[in-house]
């Protein structure tokens, strides 16, 4: 890129042989440093990000074994010097036939589309409140929206423990107030799990849609009500619109993690709240059933690449859409 | 009209932020109940403070966090910049679309994929070469620097497609080597977004449970592995005293932190 730019400075000057002898040097120099600054971080991801998926992939065409590790190799030199490859695809049959995976993969895409919509609901007034704020109360409210996010996400997931529990403070309140004569159940319950993930994945909804709606230009609002169009309309047709993009990345960030959350399904939900993170979890720890695991995590990993690429795709319509 | 709508909005934001606040100060609150119970207040007490202070498994825990955390964030500060200058800068080189896919990968990934498949790994590299050694602290580093330096190469890369060009440009032509223009142009204006890079890495790394559960080893619990295990059992006053005492540090962290935006903004302005 440079040496283009070079070249073309160095077109007509009289000092030519001097500069060329220069840019070649920078040529040279500027190649290695580039491959050094490309490799190092294409190294690490190859060895520790791609290369341990595709160990996941081996493994799950693998059958478990009481061995350590406990599952049996792919490649195995057999008694007569062949090399043999056993490809047992066992695992993947056994989660489409077992309505135990299949439940928990349907149930882990209806909780995240839930708690994505409620984010959506409860994040939507928020952020446009905050963009419309006065410009020094902004950065307030914007700072005490990320504070939870710095916090310990384990510690807000548990706070919700102490308020839920049979014992805990709202059945507490509410049974002194007589609005209730019995404690209700509300810990280990599927309310808890999409309470629990819209309470910590409602920041990375705000946040998003906050930006969005910022940037946007307050004269079309004036436009539209000068010619004669209600707030509401307005809204639905001007402040909505523009303010998609927003949408879909907030959507984006609770969706995905939601999919896959771990931590609120054990310490928040019942046994009924199977969600796939937990199922692989279980199956790894408990089971140590670890074909089976991978297998899962292979099947996790398509689940979450369908709807991502779903949403690439509406996202790719938008812009196109902008800009013819 | 307005008024009315304004009233809404009001509402909805005090809702908001009571909704995001409350069991935040319910923790702090009961983190000072001399009673264990939940329900009852038995008078103002620091005893959990005192007994968070002599559980010498949590310190323990803390401080292989803090150093996990502490190198993680290091290390992904430079990975992530790396990775974020060659996504930047060389546009066009061969399997580019892979590396860009490798690099935000891990933004989509579950944890429990992240930590499983580096288990798998660290098992078959052991199995394969002897490397590493069991699992443990280096391990756990190297799971989170994989996942953290993708947050730290979105951070840098914003800034980075910021950055005027003709500044480089200028400096290449009054014959800088392309090392100095990085450290003497390019690294100074990048550093808020490096400074921010590396607190994210610290505060990902300190938060994590599910990867490092995967990938640690016998003896190597980390701060989130210890609270996890004592929450499982219900509700315990001595994590209520640690909430505590993060939510301060991060508070103040944060207003530190808005002062100094506010006081560059408003240099800025002048």
């Amino acid at each position: 890129m440079t040496t283009g730019r070079e070249t073309a400075a160095t077109a007509g000057t009289s000092s030519l042989k001097r500069r060329f002898d220069r840019g070649v040097k920078s040529l040279t120099q500027g190649r290695l440093g580039q491959s050094l600054v490309i490799a190092l971080p294409y190294a690490w991801l190859l060895l520790f990000l791609l290369l341990p998926i595709l160990i996941v992939l081996k493994i799950s065409l693998g059958e478990i074994a009481l061995a350590s590790p406990p599952y049996t190799p792919m490649l195995q030199w057999a008694e007569d010097r062949t090399l043999s490859v056993q490809i047992h695809l066992g695992n993947y049959a056994f989660l489409w036939q077992d309505p135990l995976y299949l439940s928990a993969y349907l149930n882990s895409l209806k909780v995240a589309a839930v708690s994505t919509v409620l984010c959506l609901l409860i994040g939507y007034p928020m952020a446009y409140g905050i963009a419309r704020a006065p410009t020094g109360w902004r950065i307030v409210l914007l700072m005490l929206v990320i504070l939870p996010f710095w916090t310990s996400f384990l510690i807000r997931v548990y706070a919700w423990i102490g308020l839920l529990q049979g014992n805990g403070l709202i059945n507490h309140l509410l049974l002194s107030v007589g609005l209730i004569d019995q404690p209700l159940v509300l810990l280990h319950t599927n309310f808890a799990v999409y309470l629990g993930i819209v309470y910590s994945y409602l920041p990375f909804m705000i946040l998003p849609l906050y930006a969005t709606l910022v940037r946007m230009d307050l004269t079309l609002l004036e436009a539209a009500a000068d010619l004669g169009c209600p707030p509401w309309k307005a809204f639905v047709t001007v402040t909505l619109p523009l303010s998609m993009p927003g949408i879909i990345a907030g959507s984006l960030l609770v969706f995905i993690p939601a999919v896959g959350e771990f931590v609120i399904p054990d310490l928040l939900g019942g046994p009924d709240s199977l969600m796939i993170g937990k199922v692989l979890w279980t199956e790894f720890f408990s089971n140590r059933d670890w074909p089976v695991a991978a297998a899962v995590a292979v099947a996790m990993l398509l689940l979450i690449l369908i709807p991502l690429l779903l949403f690439q795709r509406i996202g790719e319509r938008e812009t196109t859409r902008d800009r013819g | 009209m307005t008024g009315r709508r304004s009233f809404w909005l009001f509402t909805a934001i005090a809702f908001g932020y009571a909704f995001l606040y409350l069991p935040i100060v319910t923790l702090i609150v009961y983190s000072f109940n001399d009673s264990r119970l939940v329900t009852v207040w038995g008078g103002f007490s620091t005893r959990w403070y005192v007994e968070l202070l002599q559980n010498e498994r949590i310190l323990a825990a803390l401080w292989l966090s803090v150093r996990v955390a502490a190198m993680t964030a290091t290390l992904s500060v430079i990975l992530g910049t790396l990775a974020a200058l060659t996504l930047v800068r060389f546009t066009r080189f061969r399997t580019r679309m892979l590396f860009a896919g490798m690099v935000a990968a891990p933004l989509v990934m579950p944890e429990v994929i992240l930590g499983l498949s580096g288990l798998l790994m660290f098992v078959t590299l052991e199995q394969m070469i002897g490397w590493p050694p069991g699992r443990g602290m280096t391990t756990i580093t190297i799971a989170h620097v994989t996942f953290t330096s993708a947050f730290v190469a979105v951070i840098v890369q914003s800034r980075l497609s910021q950055l005027d060009v003709s500044l480089e440009e200028a400096a290449m032509d009054l014959g800088a080597r392309p090392w100095k223009v990085f450290l003497v142009i390019i690294l100074p204006i990048i550093s808020p977004a490096l400074v921010a890079g590396w607190l994210l890495g610290f505060t990902l790394s300190m938060d994590d449970l599910v990867i490092a559960s995967f990938v640690s080893g016998p003896g190597a619990t980390t701060l989130p592995m210890v609270v996890y295990s004592s929450v499982r059992l219900g509700v315990s006053p001595q994590v209520n005293a640690l909430a505590t005492i993060i939510v301060v540090v991060v508070a103040t962290g944060v207003i530190i932190a808005g002062w100094l935006l506010h006081r560059q903004a408003s240099r800025n302005a002048q």
